[in-house]
């Protein structure tokens, strides 16, 4: 190959690009875009995020609209989660399926059907519109998760790429305080996963209580022009200050949440990823959804590796790639892995030999030629904190 | 005493044939919060380029080479238990090794103070 084949991708900015910066933040590639990595520093804007809260930018994330009266039916080929059943304002987490029990992406789905108010003049009463799901996934993937979706959803089903909206996800014990402050009476009622339309002013949102941190928290949709006064206002607030990707990392990692193209990706089903949860008992029984004889046969005989957490001795972090021995075997491999800033200490997730994946099973990992006692732990590390009601 | 610098952001201090080596605060800046520093151990020969410590932060390790070949003599102990002092303090209490010098000619090419802020100043 010769250095004029060579694609050069052009790293592109984002609406906040600008904010960022004034910020201080250190930006670097990622996912194709300038991203902010850290303003202050990741483990001061780790802990700020687990005790107050945070702003993160994830405007590079793909957010899509599948609208259309086989909306529900035409995703549900291609996803393993019911979706026919998810009540308009709720959101799910699932993943995009390959046919061959690979995992294309992971992805939050939210019943975004409009509720129609009644109109007396036209003598309607008020009734649901035009079943609508709002997807939300990486953006790494996002082409190529558009171009599986255009290829294998009927032709009646419309699918949109927002690609004029950021997203921005307000995470901590006191995103609800600081939000309510800013918008009052918007949240009041909202649990986990649950997702409203709400016009503040002329900016219309969509605010869902979800998050990839694994505390409380909302992500908030917003058309790109206004998305720099909205994170000023919220910025404005005493418990929120912006935070990198770098802390969005290992909060998520503590959270034990995966992260696609590491943790999870073409080559890991979601019995062997412990994704099962993703998909709903009905729907893995009966199937009817692209990659379902695959995973049913991995249901059937068992997966050979699973995910799990390890919990690592000492301070030396293992990455991804280090390899995790029981003797002299090899039985698997660090997927993600680094230093807890809330634990003050290594953790890591691995795919481990199924034998071997118990919990609390003495395993070491190999870093730099030195061998690290480490034990299978249960996930989440650092326990979530989601509101689900009082 | 006179202090060096080489393009890899390492501070030498020389003391008749014996070299104290750390990272910079310009380093320590770049990497971040470090969370860990594997030093090598005494009695070690090293060699100038060849890796000799690692530095942990949260997000990545990164190699760190021995400014000028000898053996090292001793190590700073404080690193292993308060691995920040490499952020708080990069150039006086965080330093990492100490050094013989085998070949005082490979001290050709380091920088001083004055050389070493312009040449951070054009990064």
């Amino acid at each position: 190959m010769s250095e004029e084949n060579e694609t050069i991708e052009e790293v592109q900015t984002l609406p906040l690009d600008s904010w960022h910066r004034g910020k201080g933040a250190r930006m670097v590639p990622f996912a194709g875009y300038e991203m902010p990595i850290q303003y202050e520093g990741i483990v001061a804007e780790h802990n700020w995020t687990r005790e107050q809260a945070g702003l993160f930018d994830v405007s590079h994330m793909g957010q899509l609209m599948v609208t259309g009266e086989k909306a529900a039916e035409e995703l549900e080929k291609l996803l393993p989660g019911a979706i026919a059943s998810l009540k308009p304002g709720r959101t799910r987490y699932s993943l995009l399926m390959a046919e061959d029990g690979g995992i294309l992406d992971d992805l939050m789905v939210t019943n975004a059907t409009p509720w129609i108010e009644a109109d007396e003049e036209a003598g309607t009463e008020g009734h649901w519109g035009e079943p609508a799901y709002y997807l939300v996934v990486n953006g790494a993937m996002k082409w190529d998760d558009i171009g599986h979706l255009r290829e294998h959803l009927d032709d009646d089903v419309t699918l949109t790429h927002m690609d004029e909206h950021a997203l921005l996800a307000l995470q901590g014990p006191n995103a609800a305080t600081a939000l309510n402050r800013v918008m009052r009476n918007v949240i009041d009622d909202m649990v986990f996963m649950d997702s409203v339309v709400h016009d503040f002013g002329e900016w219309p949102l969509r605010i869902t209580r979800s998050g990839y941190t694994g505390e409380d928290g909302f992500e908030i949709s917003v058309p790109a022009q206004f998305a720099e006064s909205l994170a000023d206002r919220l910025c404005a607030e005493i418990e929120v200050r912006p935070i990198g990707l770098g802390a969005r990392d290992s909060l998520r990692l503590e959270a034990g949440l995966p992260l696609y193209g590491h943790d999870i990706t073409e080559e890991t089903d979601p019995v062997s990823a412990d994704l099962l949860f993703a998909l709903t008992k009905k729907r893995r029984e009966e199937g009817g959804w692209m990659g379902h004889e695959a995973v049913a046969k991995v249901l059937a005989d068992g997966p050979k590796q699973k995910r799990v957490g390890l919990d690592i001795e000492g301070r030396m972090p293992a990455r991804e790639g280090a390899l995790v021995y029981s003797g002299d075997k090899q039985v698997g491999r660090v997927t993600s892995g680094g230093f807890s800033p809330t634990l003050e200490r290594p953790i890591a997730m691995a795919y481990i030999d199924t034998d071997l994946s118990e919990e609390g099973t003495d395993l070491e990992v190999e870093v730099r030629k030195k061998r690290l006692p480490a034990k299978v732990a249960p996930m989440p590390f650092v326990p979530n904190r989601y509101y689900r009601g009082k | 005493m006179a202090r060096y610098f080489t393009d890899e952001h390492e501070w030498i201090d020389l003391e008749g044939d014996t070299a104290t080596v750390g990272i910079t605060d310009f380093a320590q800046g770049q990497l971040g919060d470090i969370v860990f520093v594997e030093l090598p151990e005494v009695g070690t020969m090293v060699e100038k380029g060849k890796d000799a410590a690692v530095v942990e932060s949260v997000k990545a390790a990164s190699d760190v080479y021995a400014p000028l070949s000898g053996e090292v003599v001793e190590v700073n102990d404080g690193l292993e238990d308060d691995p920040a002092l490499v952020n708080s303090s990069p150039e006086e209490d965080g330093w990492f090794f100490k050094m013989t010098v085998s070949d005082k000619s490979e001290m050709d090419g380091l920088m001083d103070d004055k050389a070493y802020k312009s040449f951070c100043d054009g990064l």
